[in-house]
């Protein structure tokens, strides 16, 4: 989980009468009409690749490691937010918002798209795959082989993706909790994209080539309202396996820090609270704001203790809610590559 | 000392308080209207600006249909889908109190990020704005005019005035429409684009809407509003002259005694310049301050016309800036130097020991007079000029401006030489005196009647202008306004019923079939008609192709209105291209008095083929009169038409005459205010001749004339000169009338009118102005017959 779903709050203020301003972004509202995730339900895919407008936000959410030729490191995110304004499911009262950017040695490259729902600007059809927002899309014949463009005025990528294993169920088989006191989300990943393309950069095309990690996630209320944002990693180790974590930190008590363990065939084992730990390390000046840039996260049960380094400590998204976003390289018991989010820094 | 020189010049006020208002008086009044009028002016084109920045998008080009119609939001996905970064906006119009209120349907998803309309709408923190039934934002006038919506309303304060901003969603149902305005172009696109052709083949992109487009279009409104502060401001003028001529007259014992003392000529014109400095700074805070009462009274009026007129959207509420009361100041300062360059001129070249002498002075304005005579021939060669050479608004106002001026400087040379044939050919020693006595006094009263003669002119031209307007405008409407009643179905779908319903109870059912659209380039209508003898028998044609109406029923060609024949030189013969991109010639030319829009009529078969949207739902009902009222309640009952979708012939007329009077309204009251000044005017200069004509009146008395005859006569004198200036201003008025019907409003408007005479009005005006004159002469003439002999004895004993 990343509980990035904060983001599309701001649109909802513009739709809904805004409801109790708690939590970050204000989303720690309480249901009215809404579906509420269910933890005995199981995915059945590809129907659930598509939308579930019964709940109130959902995304559809890649990031990626690549190297070029010469194998300077970027990073590239594809984002789509749904999010409905009322209950009820109708495609008019549905908001999309899309996020692309490229982290790269010239500076982070940053695009977002906002769009109204029911008149074909924006949208999600399960099969064959196709999420899109105005030009920018996520198109397979499946979810496993897609391949994904997006745009802004200064940068473009058009990127094949494409994954053998089996899409991974996050929490207890997909139901992912985020609180102490209940809040959930359903969730799962294809942490196992082996990508290729081409990034149009300010500078000119480069190939790429690297590593993919999927999200796919929705619910109606995710965060306890005493939470004012989130760390969460999704790490490629080099040894295969794949670990996903996040933090979510609480004004009135105890951090929330749950995870998943990854093995390189797929099977998942949640890693419950104090199962897995991540510490802040050095700050950067970012956006005029402090950021930690660095990060140790450790698995004891699994003998993980490695050090998160930011490669382009400038990957900060001036969006509409902004946050930071970008690659990763570890170092310690298990090297690799990841992606790091961070929300609510003030 | 100088406290000393300056206390004994001041100290003439206080002994005449008098002529210390008339001086205040004068200057407040020329400033009043001059920066009430400058504050209108501001205001509007505040609101041009702030409504452009708005509807432009801040100034972002747009993409709209070739033929101007709505696009699809098919269109609008398409080109978001294929890297086009436009937003939506729906523009309509929401009825309100008073007057329409603009509707702005945006799309805050996609807007500019740096737009005024969506900054207003994250801004305003209003949640609920999204949806069909989301909340409608506007500044707090333009929510009170827009009551009927409830609660829906949300009062956002600094948005731009007469506009309502609302989501697409909202929007679309409240204006009934499902399709967008326009596309504004975000001004960064994304790399790859497909080509425009290749999406949308019928849009183009647009140069944004600016406010000079509307300035464009209203600039003839601000230029008459203009033309007239400046009048005023003139005639204003000449009461300062007046003030400060008397007073510096009156103080040429205090100016010698000075001298003698030993004050220098320089620090005497530093020390009255410095007085008039404080008078004009005094008199010009006054005057703004009744500026502003004067425009916060005729600014409803004006806003009403400009939204009636031109749909631009400015709020009746006045709002200044500091740079407003500083310019007022700066006109009160000016004005008073240019009033009293003359006086202060003479108070330099003051020799200390010069004696009086009052027929020297004459003799010396006898040379001045000619000069000005020079000017007034040089003044009316550059008019002529402008009037022969012109051809835009500017240059006829240049005409206007130099007949008038003209007129004025004239009128001492022609009055002069009419009292000389006078004095020629009357008998008797008395009358002969009197003749000679008023050409002695022409100078010092030349001023005043050259500002009475610029107010009657005025009146006359204008009132000549907006008379003849009416007459046009009335009997205009009457031949075009030939149905009985005019009906609109409540929609599309109920009109096969209602015409079901209608034809037997009628003799004929004419379709009023529309579409706004730019026709070459500038806001207009294209009227469908059907072949009908209602048109035939009462079309008001200007020029028509033999065989007309036979050849517009074929499909021949189309009419068009005068305005649009005048701008782009159109006349029967000659091709148009329609929106569209299709060509049609035209056919004949008709009036449409009163419309800004250009105006274009075509069959009704080929405005259906060829603008399919237009609206179907007005039909023009020809039926006895006398059935006219039973029609329309059973109508009410048959089909529960609202009482708003059905205009009698008479409602519509009173409607256009009520917008007519509107326009004229503030000029009307301008022109008041401008004859009241010149009243003043006489009266001030009246009263200072009264003062100095001692010496010359004294003689007389001591000859036998009775106090009484004496003040019988200046009565008479005032009466006469009035009266001389009045039928002068005859003429000049004509003319001014002439030049507003056949120059101004024709590039103005776009329309020429035919000039009436109105004698009635001229008799009314001759009256009012020679009530004014003897008013402004009773006083003095009541003076001097009830002053004490001893004073007129004492003139022979003092050395003046």
């Amino acid at each position: 989980m990343n509980a990035r779903a904060l983001l599309v709050t701001l649109v909802l203020a513009l739709g809904a009468e805004a409801a109790g301003a708690q939590g970050f972004a204000g989303l720690g509202v309480t249901e009215d009409g809404f579906a509420l995730p269910d933890p005995n339900a199981r995915f059945a895919y590809p129907d659930d690749h598509g939308a579930h407008p019964e709940f109130r936000i959902e995304w559809w959410y890649v990031t990626a490691n690549l190297s070029g030729p010469d194998g300077t490191a970027y990073g590239v995110q594809w984002t789509l937010f749904r999010n409905a304004l009322k209950p009820g499911g109708a495609d008019s009262d549905q908001v999309w918002m899309g996020h692309a950017a490229i982290s790269q040695p010239g500076g982070h490259l940053v695009a977002e798209r906002l769009a109204r729902g029911g008149i074909g600007q924006a949208g999600v059809v399960a099969d064959p795959f196709h999420a899109f927002i105005d030009e920018w899309n996520i198109e397979g014949p499946s979810l496993s082989s897609v391949r994904i463009f997006a745009q802004g005025t200064d940068f473009a990528y058009d990127l094949d993706l494409k994954a053998d294993a089996p899409f991974v169920p996050q929490g207890q088989n997909g139901y992912s909790v985020k609180s102490d006191s209940g809040q959930a989300s359903h969730y799962f990943s294809q942490p196992f994209y082996r990508v290729s393309g081409v990034l149009t950069l300010p500078s000119g095309p480069v190939a790429v080539t690297g590593q993919g990690w999927l999200d796919r996630e929705w619910s109606s209320q995710p965060l306890a309202e005493t939470q004012t944002g989130w760390d969460w990693v999704s790490l490629h180790l080099d040894s295969g396996a794949k670990l996903m974590g996040y933090r979510l930190r609480d004004a009135a008590g105890d951090d929330y820090t749950v995870g998943t363990w990854i093995e390189p065939d797929g099977t998942p084992t949640p890693l419950a609270p104090g199962e897995i730990v991540l510490t802040p390390g050095k700050t950067a000046r970012v956006a005029e704001r402090s950021v930690p840039v660095a990060w140790r996260v450790e698995v004891p049960g699994r003998e993980v203790d490695v050090t998160l380094a930011a490669i382009y400590p400038d990957s900060w998204m001036p969006t509409l809610v902004p946050y930071w976003e970008g690659p990763v390289r570890l170092s310690g018991s298990h090297p690799g590559v990841g992606f790091l989010e961070m929300t609510g820094y003030e | 000392m100088t406290r000393t020189v300056l206390s004994a010049l001041l100290s003439h006020w206080r002994r005449r308080p008098f002529q210390f208002v008339t001086l205040i008086l004068g200057l407040a009044l020329a400033t009043a209207l001059w920066s009430g009028v400058q504050a209108i002016n501001a205001e509007a084109r505040k609101s041009y600006g702030d409504a452009a920045s708005v509807l432009g998008g801040g100034g972002l080009s747009e993409l709209v249909a070739t033929n101007g119609g709505p696009i699809a939001p098919e269109t609008y996905v398409a080109l978001r889908r294929a890297g086009w970064l436009v937003s939506p906006v729906i523009d309509g119009w929401l009825p309100g109190d008073p007057g329409r209120v603009r509707l702005l349907g945006m799309d805050p998803l996609t807007a500019p990020r740096d737009g005024a309309a969506r900054d207003a709408i994250f801004n305003s923190g209003a949640s609920g704005f999204l949806g069909a039934d989301g909340v409608l934002l506007a500044a707090p006038a333009t929510a009170e005019r827009l009551a009927g919506l409830g609660d829906r309303i949300r009062v956002v304060d600094g948005l731009a005035p007469g506009i309502a901003f609302a989501d697409l969603a909202s929007a679309a149902a409240l204006l009934e429409v499902d399709g967008y305005s326009r596309l504004l172009l975000l001004p960064d696109q994304p790399l790859i684009q497909q080509p425009l052709a290749a999406i949308a083949r019928d849009l183009i992109v647009e140069k944004p809407a600016t406010a000079d487009d509307l300035g464009r279009l209203t600039d003839s409104f601000h230029l008459n509003l203009t033309a007239f502060g400046l009048l005023s401001f003139a005639v204003g003028l000449f009461i300062v002259n007046g003030a400060v001529g008397l007073a510096f007259e009156q103080r040429r014992p205090v100016f010698r005694t000075l001298r003698a003392l030993g004050v220098t000529s320089a620090q005497l014109v530093a020390l009255l310049t410095i007085e008039l400095l404080i008078f004009a700074i005094i008199a010009g805070a006054i005057g703004i301050a009744l500026g502003y009462v004067i425009a916060a009274a005729l600014l409803p009026d004006v806003a009403a016309t400009l939204r009636g007129l031109y749909g631009a959207s400015v709020e009746g509420t006045l709002t200044l800036s500091p740079l407003w009361w500083a310019s007022g100041i700066a006109i009160a300062v000016l004005g008073t130097a240019l009033a009293s360059a003359t006086g202060l001129w003479r108070v330099a070249r003051l020799q200390p020991l010069a004696a009086a002498q009052p027929r020297a002075w004459a003799m010396a304005s006898d040379r001045s007079m000619r000069a000005q005579l020079g000017l007034a021939v040089l003044c009316l060669l550059i008019a002529v000029a402008a009037g022969v050479f012109g051809g835009s608004l500017q240059s006829g106002f240049v005409l206007l401006g130099g007949l008038l001026l003209a007129a004025a400087l004239a009128l001492p040379s022609v009055l002069s030489a009419l009292v000389s044939v006078a004095a020629r050919l009357s008998r008797g020693v008395v009358t002969e005196w009197f003749w000679a006595d008023t050409r002695q006094q022409l100078p010092g009263l030349s001023l005043a009647l050259m500002a009475l003669l610029l107010a009657l002119a005025a009146n006359i031209g204008v009132g000549t202008m907006v008379e003849s307007f009416r007459l046009t405008f009335t009997g205009w409407l009457d031949q075009r306004l030939a149905s009985e009643l005019y009906v609109t179905a409540e929609d599309d779908a109920q009109v096969p019923a209602l015409l079901a319903y209608l034809e037997p109870r009628t003799d004929a059912i004419l379709p009023i079939w529309s579409v706004e659209r730019e026709v070459l380039g500038a806001p207009g209508e294209i009227f469908g008609v059907v072949d009908h003898p209602t048109y035939r028998e009462n079309w008001p044609m200007l020029s028509a192709a033999p065989d007309v109406w036979d050849r517009l029923a074929a499909g021949d060609g189309a009419l068009v209105n005068e305005q649009l024949a005048r701008r782009e030189g159109l006349s029967v013969g000659d091709d148009i291209t329609m929106p569209g991109g299709w060509v049609i010639s035209v056919l004949g030319v008709y009036s449409d008095y009163g419309n800004p829009l250009r105006q274009v009529i075509i069959p009704n078969a080929v405005l259906v083929m060829r603008y399919p949207e237009a609206e179907r739902r007005d039909f023009g009902l020809r039926l006895p009169r006398s059935d006219v009222d039973d029609l329309k309640r059973d109508l009410v009952e048959e089909f529960g038409l609202h009482e708003d979708n059905m205009v009698d012939q008479a409602a519509i007329k009173a409607f256009s005459l009520s917008i007519f009077e509107r326009t004229f309204a503030v000029t009307g009251a301008l022109n008041v205010l401008t004859l009241a000044v010149a009243g003043i005017a006489i009266l001030t200069s009246l009263l200072t001749l009264a003062s100095m004509r001692l010496p010359q009146l004294a003689p007389v008395w001591a000859l036998g004339m009775t106090r009484r005859t004496l003040g019988r006569i200046e009565l008479i004198r005032a009466l006469v000169l009035a009266a001389l200036t009045f039928v002068l201003s005859i003429p000049v008025g004509l003319a001014l009338a002439w030049v507003l019907l056949a120059v101004i409003n024709v590039e103005a408007f776009g329309w020429r009118l035919p000039m009436y005479l109105f004698p009635a009005d001229w008799l009314r005006l001759g009256g009012l102005s020679l009530i004014a004159a003897a008013l402004a002469g009773l006083w003095p003439a009541r003076r001097l017959a009830t002053r004490p002999p001893a004073d007129l004895i004492r003139v022979f004993a003092h050395e003046r």
